[in-house]
Formats: structure tokens, sequence, C-alpha cells
């Protein structure tokens, strides 16, 4: 993507909490619902003499992310303090590794929406733990440490996106990889995955980096796009009058659709990282990663290939179909039941992902199950509805969740295509329209439409258009 | 029985076979206690309970219930160590009115094994001194002379210690916090090695050299108490998975034991009474059939400077959660975030405290982390090496612990550095994460007590005891007491 | 070698509130300590791996168990102010 002349360079660090069943360095349970401060110990409210313990879970699900997204593994990463004062964080630093993550140098291969292949690199991938979470109430603020001490995996990207489009499905495909491995629910909205986006312009054909803006509190796939767009602009329309970029942290307002410059802090920071004494070095055996790796599902760009060699259907539709895994195996477990492997993408692509977005539903929380769709999509193959009558079938579905023969029973929907029946109905509408029918054997071929329609009606939509049609220039 | 002088194993014996209740040792220990709290100033709070869980036990044992080896024990435990629902203080107005919910895994095993907490010991704030003068809780006195400083920073532990407030004590020691308070106070004090005692549920001072460990009267009663606190914690990453032996059966022979001897530590700055006491046991220790041989430390000039680097890094991080929000002193002085921090914090921390964080602070930050921080750590490890290699040579070492006996109360207050080149016996031990002992071995002509340093390899403790317990048997002061 | 500047640039980073005097004071203090650590330059540490953890200690990790002693009361009541469950705090964003 270009703007006069400039071309923009996008960096993504990803923050994905892993989904394990205690925090990182305490027993605490991470379940999402749990009342104030409920969710806590001494050790994630930072009490004195309390020591962080590492969850041997949470190493087997950053060996398993290194692996899916093709990093180099360290194992003898180390742990580091990051200095700060916040009441949100408890000790007065975060536990967070630095010098030595446990994952670094690999990639991440996207497809674009115009079928463009994209190989991203990946710098690192490191683990630290999540501060609580304050909310502010004009002359005090609330602190609440349920979410103190979470896993996360920070993914950090290179700096190797040039569209606020690739920024969005790179961060869609690792938010793939990462259900599919089941590491992290990837929920953007809820917090479990959070995307902060670096980024810089640069004149076309200048290889240097620009001074880079960071974007936080995107918590949509649009917002992503949209803010990386606006920001974009804004850069393009400095640079043009002559503006100096300052760095600097900016939030997206989804309501004006602006970036805003966060109050820029009094110093500049000074983190004073330092090795953490606590917690020794995070070693492991090559043996836990020969496992690890064994066990590896198959990740979604692999099962998207499978899907266009085994059912014919486009690269890109294989792409988005493998968006996350339940979506996946949603389509899978639907053309078990039938032959028709590219009508169900279609349904899929067109219909059902539109009313899930706009309900703001899940894949597992479709009203209509993969089986339902299956029989759907072969009733229209059978001839038995059309392709018409199969659009209101699938609303019928979607608010009632029936089985798509019992609402064509209950709605005696079945497509006629018995000839004498059809027949019948075409010498009655001849018969109630004899003007047109002498308009139209006159000449006027315009009015074939119309005796179509009128059969259509009279046959309450029933009719199977092909036969009808068959028929209709037989015999008018 | 004497209580005065009686060994654990023989306190714990009377109890379970009823010769005496846990309740009547209670009431000797806390009378005496009482007593010495208005001379030396050794505890900060008695535990309320200590006389209920005395009863408690004693009643246990008429129901015949199997009791542990410290059964009916008072133990003086330094006010660092997380007590669940008594105050822990750490020594600082900051942590005033802080009760923990939980208890530190030394206090925890202590009382799984039959002892009662009788108080909580004094100590410099944070345990950051050598003399107990930096306690927001007042100063601690040396029970052999109140006009000298106890040592630091386990002062509290050590004076209650010697004056038999209680036969058993924990200190810590993050630089010598337990040796040098036990050399001037005439008792054994055990630094175990890094990562054989949890650190759990102990206020944090520096975490890669803090341990906790006994004082005591005797080597017997140290190595017994070690027994129970040390061993792998789960709540602890940095506590070692090491069989912990039975310590308390002491090796008595110590013939053809090699034991080194650290020139730099007899150098130009020792004091000659520390000196002589010094050769008087290794005398005594060859005609017991030891074998000395010189060794040499090269990097010890530099184990002042890197061990305070090192430590108040940790420490400026490790203080860091003393910020007024969720426990502790908090300002009334903050109507924003800023003033809650920086008020709270000026408020709450003492001059040596806030003295140790600026220290820290700066060698952490930006620009001379490499020149500081780093460096040291490099060092640390050269330190490290000396030590291993010395061992490649010998068993264990002797040194002094200190270059004199305990100094004047403020003496050596108004003067940081000298107060920091007191500790350079002890912090190179710290450093390079081995165990350390002082044995009581003499007195000075004023009547001081002066101790000498014994040093294992990692995880070989049980030479210190067996070295500990010949000095203990030939220099004859481990009955001694202050009157 | 560090001045009173330096001294209170240092304090807002340890978020200690500082007045002149004690200010000046540990300029001095610091100074002369700094002084002395500086004998660390003599150390030739040239190739020397830094040393954090001085004993030789197995890693062991935590199993992914959920347990949880305390109530919300017990992790609370040492709290200077709270509201409900939740602490209270100065405004963050003022």
């Amino acid at each position: 993507m270009i703007i006069h002349d400039f071309e923009c360079v996008i960096g993504i660090e990803v923050h994905a909490q892993l989904k394990t069943k205690t925090k990182l360095f305490c027993s605490c349970p991470t379940t999402f619902e749990a009342g104030d401060n409920e969710n806590t110990c001494p050790v994630c409210m930072g009490m004195p003499g309390v020591l962080p313990v590492f969850n041997k879970e949470v190493l087997n699900f950053a060996i398993k992310t290194g692996l899916a997204l093709n990093c180099e593994l360290d194992s003898a990463s180390v742990f580091a303090r990051k200095n700060y004062f916040y009441p949100d964080l408890p000790k007065g630093y975060q536990i967070s590794q630095y010098e030595k993550p446990i994952c670094k140098e690999g990639y991440v291969d996207i497809v674009l929406a115009d079928g463009e292949h994209k190989r991203i690199r990946i710098e690192r991938a490191h683990l630290e733990e999540d501060a609580g979470k304050s909310t502010h109430h004009g002359n005090y603020s609330l602190v609440n440490y349920n979410r103190s001490s979470m896993p996360l995996l920070e993914i950090v990207s290179g700096p190797d996106m040039r569209s606020p489009a690739e920024a969005a499905a790179y961060v869609k495909s690792l938010r793939s990889i990462l259900q599919f491995i089941e590491v992290c629910d990837g929920n953007l909205e809820e917090g479990s995955m959070r995307a902060d986006c670096n980024i810089s312009i640069r004149k076309q054909g200048d290889t240097g980096l620009g001074t880079k803006v960071e974007l936080k509190n995107l918590n949509s796939f649009r917002f992503i796009e949209k803010a990386l767009t606006f920001e974009f602009e804004r850069q393009v329309d400095a640079a043009m009058s002559g503006e100096t970029i300052i760095q600097e942290t900016r939030l997206y307002d989804k309501d004006k659709n602006k970036t805003y410059s966060m109050r820029s802090k009094e110093d500049a920071h000074d983190y004073r990282y330092f090795p953490e004494p606590d917690v020794l070095t995070l070693t492991f055996e090559e043996a836990l990663v020969d496992k690890i790796k064994k066990d590896l599902p198959e990740l979604p760009l692999a099962t998207a290939k499978r899907f266009v060699s085994d059912y014919g259907i486009p690269e890109y539709d294989a792409v988005v179909l493998t968006q996350s895994k339940a979506l996946a195996l949603y389509y899978e477990s639907a053309i078990a039941d039938t032959k028709n492997a590219k009508a169900v993408s279609n349904w899929i692509m067109t219909e059902l992902l539109r009313e899930l977005n706009d309900a703001k539903k899940s894949i597992e929380e479709s009203p209509i199950s993969a089986k339902q769709l299956a029989k759907m999509v072969e009733l229209v193959d059978a001839g038995t509805i059309s392709g018409k009558m199969a659009k209101d079938v699938f609303a019928e579905m979607w608010k009632t969740s029936k089985d798509p023969e019992q609402i064509i029973d209950e709605k005696g929907m079945k497509q006629v295509s018995d000839e004498d029946a059809l027949l019948k109905i075409i010498e009655e509408v001849k018969a109630a329209n004899p003007k047109q029918l002498e308009e139209f054997k006159s000449g006027k071929d315009k009015l074939f439409g119309f005796f179509v329609g009128q059969c259509m009606k009279a046959s309450k939509g029933q009719a199977n258009p092909s036969v009808l049609n068959k028929l209709l220039k037989a015999n008018l | 029985m004497n209580l005065e002088t009686a060994k654990i194993s023989e306190i714990v014996n009377s109890v379970q076979s009823n010769k005496i209740s846990a309740a009547e040792v209670m009431q000797f220990f806390l009378q005496r206690a009482r007593q010495w709290q208005d001379k030396t100033n050794a505890i900060i709070t008695f535990n309320p309970e200590a006389e209920a869980q005395a009863a408690k036990l004693d009643a246990a044992i008429a129901k015949g219930e199997q009791v542990g080896p410290l059964a009916g024990i008072p133990v003086v435990v330094k006010d660092l160590l997380c007590t669940k629902n008594l105050k822990t203080t750490a020594g600082s107005k900051i942590l005033d009115n802080f009760v923990p919910p939980y208890s530190s895994t030394v206090v925890e095993r202590l009382e799984n094994a039959g002892a009662i907490v009788l108080g909580k010991a004094n100590l410099d704030e944070f345990a950051m001194g050598s003399s107990n003068e930096t306690s927001y809780y007042g100063n601690v006195k040396n029970p052999w002379s109140l006009e000298h400083v106890p040592g630091g920073s386990s002062g509290g532990s050590a004076a209650a210690a010697a004056a038999r407030m209680a036969p058993l004590a924990i200190g810590t020691d993050t630089g010598g916090s337990i040796r040098q308070p036990a050399s001037f106070c005439n008792v054994v004090g055990l630094k175990p090695t890094y990562g054989r005692v949890s650190r759990y549920g102990i206020v944090a001072y520096a975490s890669s050299l803090d341990q906790a460990g006994p004082m005591a009267n005797y080597i017997e009663d140290v190595a017994l108490a070690l027994e129970v606190i040390g061993g792998k914690d789960p709540r602890d990453m940095t506590s070692a998975n090491q069989a912990v032996p039975q310590f308390s059966n002491i090796q008595k022979e110590v013939k053809g034991l090699k034991i080194g001897l650290p020139k730099e530590y007899f150098g130009e700055a020792l004091s000659s009474e520390v000196r002589s006491i010094c050769e008087e046991s290794i005398a005594k220790l060859k005609s017991a059939g030891a074998e000395f041989v010189d060794v040499e430390i090269p990097h010890l000039d530099y184990t002042i400077a890197t061990y305070y680097i090192i430590a108040t890094s940790e420490a400026s991080s490790n203080l860091a959660r003393y910020d007024g929000v969720r426990y502790g002193h908090r300002s009334e002085d903050a109507k924003t975030l800023e003033d809650l921090y920086c008020n709270t914090r000026a408020e709450g921390f003492g001059e040596e405290v806030k003295r140790r964080i600026m220290l820290g602070t700066y060698s952490l930050s930006s620009g001379y982390y490499d020149a500081y921080y780093l460096k040291a750590c490099k060092v640390r490890r050269l330190l490290q090496n000396d030590f291993l290699k010395a061992f490649e040579k010998v068993d264990l070492l002797l040194s002094p612990v200190t270059t004199s006996a305990a100094f004047k109360v403020g003496e050596r207050i108004s003067d940081p550095l000298e107060m920091y080149l007191n500790d350079i016996y002890t912090t190179s031990t710290n450093l390079a994460g081995l165990p350390g002992m002082s044995v009581p071995a003499g007195f000075s002509s004023a009547g001081l007590p002066i101790g000498v340093q014994l040093t294992a390899p990692h995880f070989a403790e049980d030479r210190l005891f067996q070295v500990g317990k010949v000095i203990q048997d030939m220099q004859n002061v481990a009955d001694r007491r202050p009157q | 070698m560090i001045d009173k500047d330096k001294v209170l640039h240092i304090a807002k980073l340890a978020r200690l509130h500082l007045n002149e005097q004690e200010a000046s004071q540990y300029a001095k203090q610091l100074s002369d300590v700094l002084g002395y650590i500086d004998k660390l330059n003599q150390a030739d540490t040239q190739g020397v791996e830094p040393m954090v953890t001085a004993s030789p200690i197995e890693t062991v990790y935590r199993a992914d168990e959920p347990k949880m002693d305390l109530g919300v009361e017990e992790k609370i009541k040492n709290a200077p102010e709270t509201s409900g469950h939740l602490i209270k705090v100065p405004p963050v964003v003022s």
C-alpha cells in the first residue's frame, strides 16, 4: 500500500495469554470469572518474602508455540526483572524474559486476499507475567490483582508488513496457529490476545526505518486495520507538511476512528532490567521438545493446503476456513455428510460467518450444526429445494436450530418438479392472463419473465425453476 | 536439668518424658527474656500465644501423641521471617502494622517440629546493617556489655541466644548477618549453603545472598535446628533438592582433616586479639590431629565492593513493593499517585535503607549497569572460583569473622563506608554461596566475645559441625552467660 | 562523582522523596562509597561469565494444579484503603 510515494512499515507485538490452569508463578486459578481479588495469593499480590515458582505447563506451551512458529528454542532462557512503579504491578517489577528469551528467529507464512503468500519473521517470543487491572474513578482508582501473574507469551514480529491489511492477516494467522495448538483462546475483545502495532513510514525504495509509533488498545481485527490506516495517513500528512513524527504510544479511539497520543510520561523509562534471582534459568531436555513435536497437531496453513488438494476449494477460502480450529472442524464435519465441499464452503463464507459475526457468536455457538448445513446443501443438490428457498431455510435454521427437512415440511416448502403439476399451473396462468399471452405471442418476448414470475407465485415459490422454464418455453 | 546450660536435645527429652512440662520450659525462658529485654531490646514483639501453645503441646504429650524433635523449645525468630497472624515488621516503620496471613517455611518447619515462637527478634531495618543500630524499634545492646553493639543485622537473635532468652534463635545472613553478631555475642551462628534453607516467607533483602540459619549456644543445637529447617521447599525455586543428612550426629574425629588458612584473611587489618584467638583454635585443632594448609583467595580485596553492588541492586528491586498500596505504612500526605509512592517510602524507610536503595538503583540504572552490576556479577564468579580452587586442596577453611570484637554503640554509624568495610571477612561466603559458621572461641581483654569462622564447600555443613565441635569442647566458652 | 542532581534523579527512579539536605548528604556518602567500589575496575573480568546463583541448584517446576489457601478477606486485610474487595489508591490518571 502506497500513499504519495510513502510505504508503511509495520511490526507487531502480540501478547498471548497462555491458557494454563494456574498462573505463571503461583497456583492461583486463571478462571475468567472470579470475584474482585479472589484469584490472588500472597505471591501474585507481592507480599513480603513470598517467592515465584515457575509453572511447568507454561514451559510446554512455550515450546509448542516456538515449534509452531518455526523458532529456535533456547534450552537455557533467563527471566529478568523489569522495574517500574504502578499500582497494578504488585512487586514494583514485572518478571519477564529480556536478554535470553525462550524462542527466537522464527516465521509465520500468511496468505493475503489476492492469493499472494508472504513470510513474516518472528524476532522472538518471550515469557512474562501480566499485571493486575486498575479502574479509574475520578479522584481515586481501584486495583484488582486477579490478572496479576497470568502467563503471557509476547511474540514480536519483524518489521515485515507493508499494509494494514497484511498486519491484520498476520494477527489472524498467528491467532489461528495459537488456537490450533491450543495454547491461547485468541480472544482480542476479552484481552486473552493483545496486539500492539508499531508503524513507521518511509519513501518507497528506502531501506532504513523511520520513527515508529506504537498503537495500543486494538481489540479487534477491524480496529487493527482501521487504526493502522488512520495512522499511516496521519504520518504521511505529517511528513508532507514537514512535521517530524515523534516516537510515542498512541491509542485508538474507535468511535472517532482516530489515534491519539497517550499522555507522555514525565521522564523516559529506565526499567533497570537485571536477572531475576528468585527464578532459576529455565532449562529443559531435548527429549521434551521431541515429545511435544511429535504431538504437535496439523497447523492451519497445512490444513488449508489439504482442504485445497482434497476438496478442491480455492486457497483463500481454505485459509478463511482454517482461521480457527473450531471452524476447520466444523467444515470437515459438514463435508463428511455431503460431497459438495465447495457449496458448504460458500455457505460458511458468505452466510454463516456473516451471521456469526453480526451476532458476535463463535462457531462453537452456531445455532446451525455442521450436520444441518450439510443436509441443506444435499437438499439443494437433490433438487428438493431451490437455491433461493435454501436462503429462507437457512434463515429459519439460524433462528430455530431446526433441521432443514423439518422446516421444509412445516412450511410446505418442497420444490415441485413434477411436469404434470407444473403444466397444470401453466395452463391456469395462461387462462388468467389472456392479454399478456396475446402480446407475448405477437412478439413481446420480454413477457416471458412475467409468466415465470406468475407461475412461481402460483406454485408458492416451490416450482423447480429449470423445469418450469423448459415447460413454459414449450407451452406458451 | 539446668535450663541455662541444657542442650536442646536434653530439654526435648525431658519434655517428652514428662520430667518437665513445655509450659514450665516456656515460663522459665519467658521470665529470662523479659528480664533481658529491658537491658538489650532484643525483641520487637512477644508472641502472646506462646504459653497457650506450650500448654497445648503438653496436652498432646499427655494424650500420648507423637511430638517432634524440637518439642517445647522456645525459639526467638528474627522479625524478618513472616509469622502467620503475628506482626512482622522487618525492623521498619513501613511494615509497622503488617500481620502476614502466612508463615515462612522456616517458621512452619520449626512449629511442625514442636518449637514455639517466643518472640520476634529485633534487627537492622530490612537486615541492612552490621550493628543493629538501624532498627525503627531502637538499637539492640550487647548483653556482654550494654555499651557495645551486638552486631547485625541479626543482633536481636544473637543477643537473645547469648542471654539465653531462648535456647534457639533464627537469624538471616546476607553478608555476615548471622556470623558477625554470633561472634560478638558468644553464640554459634550458622549461615547454611545458599539453597539449603527455604527463603519462602522471609522478607527479602538480597535474594541471591539471603539465607536463614540457626543461632544457639551449642553446635549440637545448631546442627539439630538445621536438620529441621533445611531441605527442598516447593515454594522456593532456589531451595536445593539436596538430601538433609543427620547433622546432629556429629563426627567426632578431626584427625587427617585438611583445614585451609586463607592468608588474605590474616592481613594487617586483623586485630591482635582476634588473631591470637584464631591461633589458639588452630593450635588446639592441630593437637587434635587436623592438618593446616595455607590457601589463597586472591579476589578477597573485591568482596566488599562486589557485595555492596549486588546486594543493594537486588534490594532496590526487592523493596519496590513497599509502596503503600496493598499493606504497610501509607503516607497521609498522598493526593496523587506520585505522592503516595514518594512520601510513603520517604516516611517509611530509614536512612540506611534509603541509602542502599539509592546505591542499588544507581548501579542498575541506564549507563551504569555494565560498570557496576554486571561487573560485580563477573567478579563474583572469580571470587567463587578462588574458593572452589582452595577446596580442591582442603576440606574447609578457618578464618576470623571480624577484624575485632564488638565496637561501641554509635562509634561507626555516622560513616557508612567504614561500617561496610566491617564485613570484609563474611561477605565472600555469601557471594560464593558457601556455608559458614561462627564458633565461640574466646574473649577479649575487655571481656567481649570473639568467634572464629569456618567455611565449607557447598552443602558440606557437616564439616563445620565436626570442626566446630572440637573448638567448642577445647575452648570451653559455650557455657558462659552474660550477667 | 555523583552530584546532587544525579541523586535527585536516582531518588525519583526509586520513588523516594528527598529534601535538599538529604540529597546533599547522600551525594557525599554515595560518592565515597562509589569511589571505593571503583576498585572493581582493577579486576580482570575478560571472558568471565557473570554469576547470579552461586549454588548448584537443580531447577524444579511446579505442576499446573490450582490451589488457593486464603479467603479474599485475609488477602486484603493489610491494605490501608479498600472499596469492597478492591484496593483503593489515589488517582492513577489525573
